[in-house]
């Protein structure tokens, strides 16, 4: 089963690479791991999306809460939520397919950008299946380089990811 | 009060009542020496090795229950310093190691004597930390103290780049610390505690497995007071023996790999298992297999990832077991004449028909030194009251098998990691914790030689240790195994060129005695004992293939040991 773990966690040097050594020394699968400060700009949100069955994943969340700088965590897939990853797609379209690859863009609700000659950068946030999809419908065009700013989400129901209070 | 940073490390240190500091000088460190120089509140107990400095401060810790402490210089010092930061992290021992870094600005620029030490020691720490400036030091102190001591013990390294030990800066230490990330433990609900004791009520076949979490707990009198209201069997694991009595009749010995018959089959049987703060590792466990078939489990930790780890938990409480135990003893009192001894009678049949076998039996001899002989005439002179530091291997069975504990604290050994190297620098830990004390390190010839530079130490600060020398000839583990399971080709297991023991803790300053002869022990060690001033080395000439009894091998389970040939259980 694929979760996504919403992690919050003290913005301090170090951090990332616990949470990243916790995994690797426990064999535990990471698809994708995104990292960034929030509001409060002494705490960091981790969104990690993990593969597992509901042993692991139990696990996992017990070890990241073990760990000193983890300050909450929440599994968000558990009931409603909303997940949108960005891609960023750098592609080559020749002169005759521009029309088709246009249609693509707009049936994605992306947005492409000329950046040389024949090459564009197509850009649209959305569900990991929705940016696959996007990704193989260019198959009339070639595809240069791809890049994915892996899954971020939050609950879309009333449940909240926060500090306790002590 | 304006201070350098490394007098507020050795403030911070005074301020926390820490007596003694195990370690090593090095260029990163040396303004933190110089700061232990003036001063005489803090005494720095000069190791031969760095590994000795983490493994001494971790006896002190574990007979004590008070943190120890470590300071180490930059690069190899800090390396050195690992393996007794694992084997702390693995046993869940409070340590904070110091550790000396290059100067800030040449961190990053493969300076001399650099390592990343909080990146090397991070999967073998419960937190780290590398000082940023003067004015961080004693508040990182305070939680490093606050983390290595609450909740699940563990240690905690503070890498100190050099240039902040000279700074100066207002010296306040913290009287208390708070981290919104690390919150204190609970008390378990009361539901939970009811529950439990619901079950324990009305088993049939119970056995209480408690493990290090109680020893860490200081729990030993709870456990006692809940072993003996239900009348229940206990079992201790390899790291909670003296938790319960060895001579106790509810006692049936320590379980596992090379656990007692009835105490392995008594959990193979179990309808209820009550976990206190054991972790069903698979030295315990066995295969995970047809585990305990018919058990209902009831596991208290006060780590949650332990639990529905190896074994999944039908009563899980999460909490401090000396709370948990509180909790139960108080409800038992409350239901005390829902107590019902006759429900265990045919289970109590059923054990002491195992015990009967008598499992740890050995073929005595008159001619070859036996080292389950010598453990036990161990118990003997000592009166059963000696620290017993162990290294790894069977002498650390059958001194878990044989000595016989009574109380916590006092067998100290790395059941986690396994550290070889282990037990002397242990012992000299235990001495400055107690220096009245009859503490005797029970080695082998192959672990003694990882740290025998520590004899060194020993002598320096008068430190009379008695080592007790199972000496063999061989890796006399890694031979039973090959003997097992390799058709007994014994590769690289035996140990050539040993040196002569005696004559090498002479050299050191030390007394040395050769004992070869059955006859010989007991005298040899009085004598040894009688000696109160003076480190004494051991070297017992044991029986060269002598194994460990029981064994439960590697893919089976509690009710398939392998059992002493001509034994009665066999």
């Amino acid at each position: 089963m694929r979760h996504i773990i919403s992690v919050l966690l003290e913005n301090e040097s170090g951090a990332l690479s616990r949470v990243s050594g916790l995994f690797s020394a426990r064999g535990y699968n990471i698809e994708s791991l995104t990292v960034a400060p929030t509001n409060d700009p002494t705490l960091s949100r981790m969104t990690i999306v993990t593969i597992g069955d509901d042993r692991k994943v139990d696990q996992i969340e017990k070890h990241l809460g073990k760990l000193v700088d983890v300050a909450a965590l929440q599994d968000i897939t558990v009931s409603d939520h909303l997940e949108r990853e960005i891609v960023l797609v750098k592609v080559q379209v020749p002169d005759d397919q521009t029309v088709a690859f246009e249609r693509v863009v707009g049936a994605f609700n992306a947005t492409a950008m000329h950046v040389a000659d024949d090459q564009y950068i197509v850009e649209m946030s959305g569900s990991s299946e929705k940016v696959d999809e996007l990704i193989n419908s260019f198959k009339i065009t070639k595809v240069i380089e791809v890049v994915r700013s892996g899954v971020i989400g939050l609950a879309s129901d009333a449940r909240v990811l926060s500090v306790p209070s002590l | 009060m304006q201070l350098s940073g490394a007098d507020i490390v050795v403030k911070s240190l005074k301020e926390e009542g820490v007596e003694y500091v195990f370690g090593y000088p090095g260029g990163a460190a040396l303004h933190i020496y110089d700061a232990f120089h003036r001063q005489d509140d803090v005494k720095h107990i000069l190791v031969r090795h760095e590994q000795g400095a983490t493994h001494a401060a971790d006896g002190y810790a574990r007979a004590t229950g008070k943190p120890g402490l470590v300071m180490v210089t930059s690069g190899p010092g800090i390396t050195n310093a690992i393996t007794g930061l694992a084997t702390a992290y693995m046993d869940s021992i409070p340590l904070i190691v110091l550790s000396g870094q290059v100067m800030k600005p040449l961190i990053g620029y493969d300076a001399f004597q650099e390592i990343d030490a909080v990146g090397i020691s991070r999967p073998c720490v419960k937190h780290n930390f590398l000082i940023q400036n003067v004015e961080d030091i004693a508040e990182t102190i305070k939680r490093a103290f606050h983390i290595a001591t609450t909740g699940r013990p563990g240690p905690v390294l503070i890498d100190i780049p050099k240039d902040i030990t000279a700074q100066v800066t207002e010296f306040i230490y913290p009287e208390s610390v708070e981290m919104r990330a690390y919150p204190p433990v609970k008390l378990p609900p009361l539901s939970e505690i009811v529950s439990g004791v619901e079950a324990m009520l009305n088993a049939k076949k119970p056995i209480i497995y408690s493990g290090g979490g109680v020893v860490l707990a200081n729990a030993q009198e709870e456990l006692r007071t809940l072993v003996r209201s239900l009348g229940f069997p206990c079992t201790n694991t390899l790291m909670g023996l003296g938790g319960y009595p060895h001579d106790d009749p509810l006692f049936i010995g320590m379980l596992g790999m090379h656990g007692t018959y009835e105490a392995n089959m008594a959990m193979h049987d179990a309808d209820l298992i009550v976990a206190l703060g054991a972790r069903f590792d698979d030295r315990i466990t066995g295969t995970l297999d047809g585990f305990a078939p018919n058990a209902k489990i009831l596991h208290v930790d006060i780590d949650p990832s332990v639990i529905d780890k190896n074994i999944k938990a039908d009563l899980p409480i999460i909490g401090d077991v000396k709370d948990v135990l509180n909790g139960f003893n108080a409800e038992l009192k409350r239901r005390r004449k829902d107590i019902n001894p006759e429900l265990t009678t045919e289970w109590w049949g059923q054990i002491n028909e195992w015990r009967s076998y008598d499992s740890l039996w050995y073929d005595e001899s008159d001619t070859i030194i036996k080292p389950q002989y010598v453990v036990q005439k161990l118990h003997e002179v000592t009166g059963g009251q000696a620290y017993v530091t162990s290294d790894v291997g069977q002498h650390q069975m059958f001194a878990a098998q044989f000595y016989g504990f009574s109380d916590t604290h006092r067998w100290i050994n790395s059941g986690g990691l396994g550290t070889m190297g282990f037990g002397l620098p242990a012992a000299m830990g235990v001495k400055f914790a107690h220096p009245d004390a009859d503490v005797a390190c029970v080695t082998g010839e192959g672990s003694i030689q990882m740290c025998i530079q520590e004899l060194g130490t020993c002598k320096q600060y008068d430190l009379p240790v008695k080592v007790i020398n199972l000496n063999n000839r061989y890796l006399g583990m890694v031979r039973q195994w090959q003997e097992f399971s390799y058709e007994k080709r014994y590769s690289n297991s035996y140990m050539d060129s040993l040196p002569d023991f005696v004559k090498l803790a002479e050299s050191y300053g030390h007394v040395g005695m050769l004992i070869e002869k059955p006859g010989d022990v007991e005298g040899a060690l009085r004598e040894a004992f009688a000696l109160k001033d003076r480190l004494v080395f051991m070297d017992f000439i044991t029986d060269r293939e002598e194994n460990v009894y029981p064994m439960i091998e590697a893919g089976k389970g509690h009710h398939e040991m392998r059992l002493r040939p001509g034994s009665k259980a066999q």
